[in-house]
């Protein structure tokens, strides 16, 4: 009668410890990693909100100094890679990770202030300046796609342009305010433009027909620089060409 | 959706380290029992074999096959060879006419009925005391006998003894990645024969001792792989099947993806076929480690390859309509702007992640005590690196194939002659 060898249950233990082991460490790993990556974000919205504050203090002071003083690139560069940042976590730690919306809730805090602050500058000292709200959803929106791509290049064609990126579904009593006040539809996305609210996807050239100043001021830059570049070219030392002066001040 | 891929992801991960760290174990714990021959080795006693080697349309090779048996180490009045044609269309028939004058050779002609009916033949007409087999496509090394004998041998228990198989002059990418396969094969063999878990006694050269057959009856038609119903039928009964790494006998692999592709659904067909038919030793103590071992692992292979090609897929799609969406909005040029900053923030920190590199490192290791088995290098090449990326591409292809086969219960109509011809 032929038999088998008796089982090795001690080797099917060990190697279930062993793998375990492995497995535990992974997660530990991957967890610690996480950890810190939420933390570094959370240093760098610690950095803005200071920032932030300090330019509001700056807004406070503002009547006693004058336009030029303040500095009006609070967010901008560090806003967009904060975006980029909070949006990887999102693939990376999961959507639903309560570090993550907590990351997200604090980042739309300080979209929101940032506008109004923004808002605020640009109304006092005049500038050519216009703000974008652009509400999306993570789930059941085709177009929100599209509208990032399309919003992504505007904010990087037109750096007088500044669009502040909002979850619809987002949890934040500040963010249901705003889009109370502004009435923002459930059919995203949706964009608010001078208060204005245009609910569903809308392209680079009907976007650019709503801000009309900043896409001005950006030819003109551009037609400034051209004359630069050729006047260089040339070799001739002269003084930017009274036409652009003329046409930057107005 | 996400977190239900984590955790198909995690569970699949864990079996699959599992299988891996199971047979590092084995291995390391019984390497030593590995016996290496001399390179002249005498055995206390020479036995009676009879080698068997089914014909079907097999003109080019059948010679060169039936040299490579004449030149075995062994006593000439020990050894039979049967030669048996399966009713060939070709000229194999005429082609072995010329051993008909040799004493050691027996010549035998039938109408075609499948590999397993050839072998049976030969079975019937022999009393020797060992019985093998060899595909007419393979070529063995002359020591490759005495080395399969030693080990019946030295264990009056083992029943069968499988030899090394390696590739014949690889040539063809195809070929070269199947030589770094068939190396891992000879550590997995192994280390499944350390445990006693071997779950098929392949074509080239498998030896039993006859009784198997007188005690088990002859070989069975099984879903075009009778070798593996062959071993799971002994599994059953408790027969020891071995493996020796220095018994080698050389294999033709495809050397194209089309016939690779049709070899590789027939064998995993047959596995998930006769897996079936033996579903009733599955998971069964009393059957050992091919019920908790092998045939677990091989279903979790199968299933774990599909579903991490599925999922790569699945993510190809959506970058591709993520890219065409790009495209439809912004135009051509917005799709080759790279900005891309390089920021440790940007590399994952997925588990998966990680549990896929330890996997990675596991399969590379398997890689390399193959090559230092066969070889005696455990050397790093670049065919190993096709091997994981080809493999990967092209392996769910076939697995999905078989499983659809499978399930519609296409049994491959691929006769005795597609077989022969596709390896």
């Amino acid at each position: 009668m032929h038999q088998h060898e008796p089982n090795d249950w001690k080797k099917y233990v060990i190697v279930l410890f062993i793998t375990s082991t492995i497995f535990i460490s992974g997660l530990w790993i991957s967890n610690y990693l996480n950890s810190k990556k939420i933390n570094q974000v959370r240093n760098i919205e610690d950095k803005i909100s200071l920032d932030l504050m300090s330019s509001e203090t700056q807004f406070d002071l503002f009547q006693e100094i004058s336009c030029k003083d303040i500095s009006s690139t609070v967010l901008s560069s560090e806003l967009n890679s904060l975006a980029a940042k909070i949006s990887y976590s999102e693939n990376n730690i999961g959507v639903k990770n309560v570090d993550v919306i907590s990351l997200k809730k604090y980042y739309s805090l300080l979209e929101i202030k940032d506008y109004l602050l923004m808002k605020k500058i640009t109304e006092r000292c005049g500038k050519k300046s216009a703000f974008i709200l652009y509400f999306y959803g993570n789930d059941d929106c085709k177009d929100c796609t599209k509208q990032g791509y399309v919003l992504n290049t505007l904010s990087e064609t037109y750096p007088n342009l500044r669009v502040y990126s909002f979850d619809y579904n987002l949890d934040l009593s500040a963010l249901r305010a705003m889009i109370s006040i502004y009435k923002v539809p459930k059919d995203l996305p949706a964009i608010v433009v001078d208060g204005k609210v245009y609910s569903s996807f809308n392209s680079t050239e009907d976007i650019e027909k709503l801000i009309p100043d900043v896409v001005k001021a950006k030819l003109i830059e551009d037609k400034k620089k051209a004359l630069l570049e050729s006047s260089k070219i040339s070799g001739e030392k002269t003084s930017t060409p009274d036409k652009v002066k003329n046409d930057t001040l107005n | 959706m996400d977190s239900f891929y984590t955790i198909i992801f995690y569970v699949f991960s864990f079996i699959a380290i599992y299988i891996q760290i199971f047979f590092l174990v084995t291995f390391l714990d019984k390497r030593k029992t590995i016996k290496w021959s001399p390179l002249k080795l005498d055995l206390n006693y020479y036995p009676t074999v009879t080698i068997a080697v089914p014909i079907y349309n097999e003109e080019k090779t059948i010679i060169k096959t039936v040299q490579s048996l004449l030149s075995l180490d062994y006593p000439k009045d020990k050894l039979k060879i049967f030669l048996v044609d399966d009713g060939s269309k070709d000229n194999s028939w005429n082609t072995v006419q010329i051993f008909k004058d040799n004493p050691s050779i027996i010549l035998l002609q039938k109408e075609n009925g499948g590999k397993h009916t050839a072998i049976n033949l030969a079975l019937e007409k022999t009393d020797s005391e060992f019985f093998a087999c060899l595909d007419s496509d393979s070529f063995v090394h002359n020591q490759a006998l005495k080395r399969i004998l030693k080990y019946f041998e030295n264990d009056p228990k083992t029943m069968a003894v499988v030899p090394s198989i390696l590739i014949y002059n690889p040539r063809s990418i195809i070929q070269v990645i199947q030589k770094v396969e068939y190396d891992m094969a000879i550590y997995t063999k192994k280390t499944l024969g350390m445990m006693g878990g071997m779950q098929t006694t392949p074509g080239p050269l498998s030896t039993f001792r006859r009784k198997v057959f007188e005690e088990l009856g002859p070989y069975r038609k099984a879903h075009n792989t009778e070798d593996q119903e062959m071993a799971l039928r002994m599994q059953e009964h408790g027969y020891k099947i071995d493996y020796c790494p220095d018994a080698y006998v050389y294999t033709n692999a495809p050397h194209s993806v089309a016939k690779l592709y049709r070899q590789r659904v027939r064998w995993i067909y047959g596995f998930i076929k006769n897996m079936i038919d033996y579903r009733r030793i599955l998971f069964k103590r009393k059957y050992g480690s091919v019920a908790l071992f092998t045939l677990p692992s091989g279903i979790v292979a199968i299933f774990g390859i599909i579903f991490i090609f599925i999922t790569l897929f699945y993510n190809i799609i959506k970058f591709i309509i993520n890219k065409y969406i790009e495209f439809q909005t912004m135009g051509f040029n917005h799709l080759f702007r790279f900005d891309y900053k390089f920021e440790w923030f940007f590399v994952s920190t997925k588990a998966v992640l990680f549990f896929s590199i330890v996997l990675y490192i596991l399969v590379i290791v398997s890689l390399l005590i193959g090559r230092k088995l066969s070889t005696g290098k455990a050397s790093f090449s670049f065919s190993m690196f096709y091997y994981i990326i080809i493999f990967s591409v092209i392996a769910p292809f076939w697995m999905l194939r078989a499983i659809y086969n499978a399930i519609f219960s296409k049994e491959s109509n691929w006769t005795f002659e597609r077989r022969v011809t596709d390896n």
